[in-house]
């Protein structure tokens, strides 16, 4: 990647512009285009642009790939989560309207909430989806087949346990 | 009052659960909650069967949006009865989960067995409990994407393209409920099943709707592995881990022959699905079909567990004949075979998840001699066979006696030779497995039995085979409840 000068620049300007422009899209999906959905895809677009341009490796010293996982659960449980306060707070199961004392706020927080929800695991899901096919090629195409024999386990961890050149 | 709130409790507690396992991602830690939280369903589950039974349907709206535009949850007794099947399901197979997980799927991937198993409970769950026909699409979405992760995580690599195969038929099938769903909406302008139910029969002669109906039928019938879409089913049997297998046998498709249930009898009416579309005729003929030549095909298998596969879709051909008579004996004999069905299953891929434990294989010849060593297995696949067959004192006489009956109550005295000389099929193909097991000598010398925590649940279940077998009130009274909310119409 030495040579890419214009890639490298072009791609470090912009991929801030790029994360900002999805927390634009997740926070103002109240009043205007967008939501949750649509922000999480630009954000993950734009991490896996640094990957592109700066390679797997560099990206997964910051974004690792158990951190990943790991968000991509944390999106839905903040999703089911909202639904799970509503109904302590004595209403249906995600009545964002018993969120807060004024039913108008609790649909606009309950919304926020919930979007913010659905913005991580699709991000982190995207994410998550480009380090499987990137890696393929490096860890899996070696790896021995899954026969359950302790000798092949082994070998199966080995590589698996491999960072990617 | 949290009894109000049961319905949506019942898929909001597996759907948190399933993130949950990813970020806790320690293999029993992950089991331990699944473990619990399958309970916890099966709890809910039982109380609304029971809560439905004497008071009446309930209903639940979810976000406070009423029913026709905001999501709907309706529970009665036919979906009830379906909830209490699935989520007892995964309950006992869950126990005996741990050990043959861990034997056969990496240590790494572990937790998302467990993650891909909750979500497809949810989805499961949620198709069952849902009284909005998108929301059926969106749950039918969730079960089936987990469900290629769960067979995708199998024990070799031809697991890969089982799961693969899987998908891209369950994709179209998909795809098919959702065009489906489409043209009835275009039609009516509504999701809510009680609201279609009531606008479609002012619509019902236009090609529109017929032709929603038709890829409603076709895509659901995929699901359900009705006899010429069962393409996908055999393979991912086969391939995907013991436990999964058991779970999806004894869930998967159960559900899906709820919803062709639920759309033929309650959203179309049966007139019109069954006499207009000529259905009736349709399903017969492919039950007959089914039963008799997947029956045959599993005859000839050489892997038990892929035999045992063939048998559910010869099984699913008797709940398709069950609901093509569409009388009140005909769909309780569908009904309970869903139950009945679901057990003996179930049971006899848990006895097979015991032999692949010791043996690492379940080829028929790798099988020879092993009723000597591993005798506690073996006697409860001969018990779980016995019941496929049909022997009375089990659940499978259950179904059969009241297929039968359904069948005389026509005087077709044809179909219920069939559906008997379709029985002796089975015996052929369990008696395979019996001879070998007991009567052939191999070099299994040094199996042991398998250990407590995998026959516990497989006996719990063969139990459950001879007790509902013999004292078949509760299960009978639930389906004839079920049968004739579904044969009055809204």
């Amino acid at each position: 990647m030495e040579h890419h000068i214009v890639l490298r620049v072009v791609a470090k300007l912009l991929i801030p512009v790029i994360l900002l422009f999805a927390l634009y899209v997740q926070f103002h999906g109240d009043y205007g285009p967008g939501g949750g959905f649509q922000a999480g895809v630009i954000f993950g677009a734009g991490l896996i642009l640094y990957a592109l341009i700066f390679g797997l490796q560099t990206i997964k010293k910051v974004v690792t790939p158990s951190f990943v996982h790991y968000m991509s659960g944390v999106g839905l449980l903040l999703y089911a989560g909202v639904g799970v306060i509503s109904l302590f707070k004595g209403g249906n199961y995600l009545d964002y309207s018993f969120l807060s004392a004024d039913p108008v706020h609790g649909q606009h927080l309950g919304i926020l909430l919930i979007e913010l929800g659905v913005g991580i695991t699709v991000a982190f899901v995207m994410v998550s989806l480009f380090y499987a096919f990137a890696g393929y090629r490096q860890a899996d195409l070696k790896v021995p087949p899954d026969t359950g024999h302790e000798a092949t386990e082994k070998a199966r961890d080995a590589v698996l346990e491999r960072e990617p050149q | 009052m949290i009894s109000a709130h049961l319905p949506a409790l019942q898929v909001v507690i597996p759907l948190l659960a399933a993130p949950a396992c990813v970020v806790v991602r320690q293999s029993t830690l992950t089991w331990l909650l699944a473990l619990l939280v399958s309970w916890i369903s099966f709890a809910i589950a039982l109380t609304l069967l029971v809560q439905t039974f004497f008071n009446g349907p309930m209903s639940y709206e979810l976000g406070g949006w009423a029913a026709p535009l905001g999501i709907e949850y309706a529970v009665d007794v036919v979906n009830a009865f379906v909830l209490v099947i699935v989520s007892g399901v995964s309950s006992v197979v869950l126990i005996s989960a741990k050990e043959s997980i861990e034997r056969e799927t990496h240590i790494k991937r572990t937790h998302l067995v467990y993650t891909g198993w909750l979500l497809c409970l949810t989805g499961l769950l949620g198709i069952t409990i849902t009284g909005d026909v998108f929301n059926v699409f969106v749950f039918l979405e969730i079960a089936s994407l987990s469900s290629y992760l769960l067979v995708s995580l199998g024990p070799d690599r031809r697991a890969l393209t089982a799961a693969f195969q899987y998908l891209v038929m369950g994709t179209i099938g998909a795809t098919f409920i959702l065009i489906g769903v489409g043209l009835l909406y275009m039609m009516t302008g509504t999701l809510n099943m009680a609201d279609l139910a009531q606008r479609i029969p002012g619509v019902a002669q236009t090609t529109t709707v017929r032709a929603g109906f038709a890829f409603l039928v076709l895509g659901i019938s995929l699901k359900a592995a009705v006899f010429p879409l069962h393409y996908w089913l055999p393979n991912a049997y086969t391939f995907a881990p013991s436990a999964v297998t058991a779970f999806m046998a004894g869930s998967a498709t159960k559900v899906s022959i709820y919803l062709l249930l639920r759309f033929f009898f309650d959203i179309f009416s049966e007139t019109f699905s069954l006499r207009t579309m000529r259905l009736d005729l349709i399903l017969l003929i492919l039950g007959v079909i089914a039963i008799f030549s997947m029956s045959l095909v599993a005859i000839y298998q050489s892997n038990v567990k892929r035999m045992l596969a063939y048998s559910s879709v010869a099984q699913v051909g008797y709940m398709v004949i069950g609901i093509s008579l569409a009388t009140t004996t005909g769909l309780t004999a569908g009904i309970v075979h869903l139950f009945n069905h679901a057990l003996m299953k179930c049971a006899l891929f848990l006895a097979l998840g015991c032999i692949v434990f010791r043996l690492n294989s379940v080829d028929l010849k790798d099988l020879a001699g092993v009723g000597r060593r591993m005798p506690w297995t073996m006697a409860a696949f001969v018990i779980g066979g016995l019941s496929l067959i049909g022997v009375p004192a089990t659940v499978g006489f259950i179904s059969k006696w009241y297929l039968v009956l359904a069948a005389l109550e026509r005087d077709w005295w044809w179909l219920a030779f069939m559906v008997v000389a379709s029985s002796l099929l089975a015996v052929i193909y369990i008696w395979r497995v019996v001879e070998t097991a007991y009567f052939k000598t191999g070099p299994v010398a040094n199996t042991e039995e398998a250990p407590l925590i995998l026959l516990v649940p497989t006996w719990v279940l063969i139990v459950a085979n001879i007790y509902f077998g013999v004292s078949a009130v509760d299960t009978i009274s639930f389906a004839t409840r079920a049968a004739d909310q579904l044969l009055s119409t809204f």
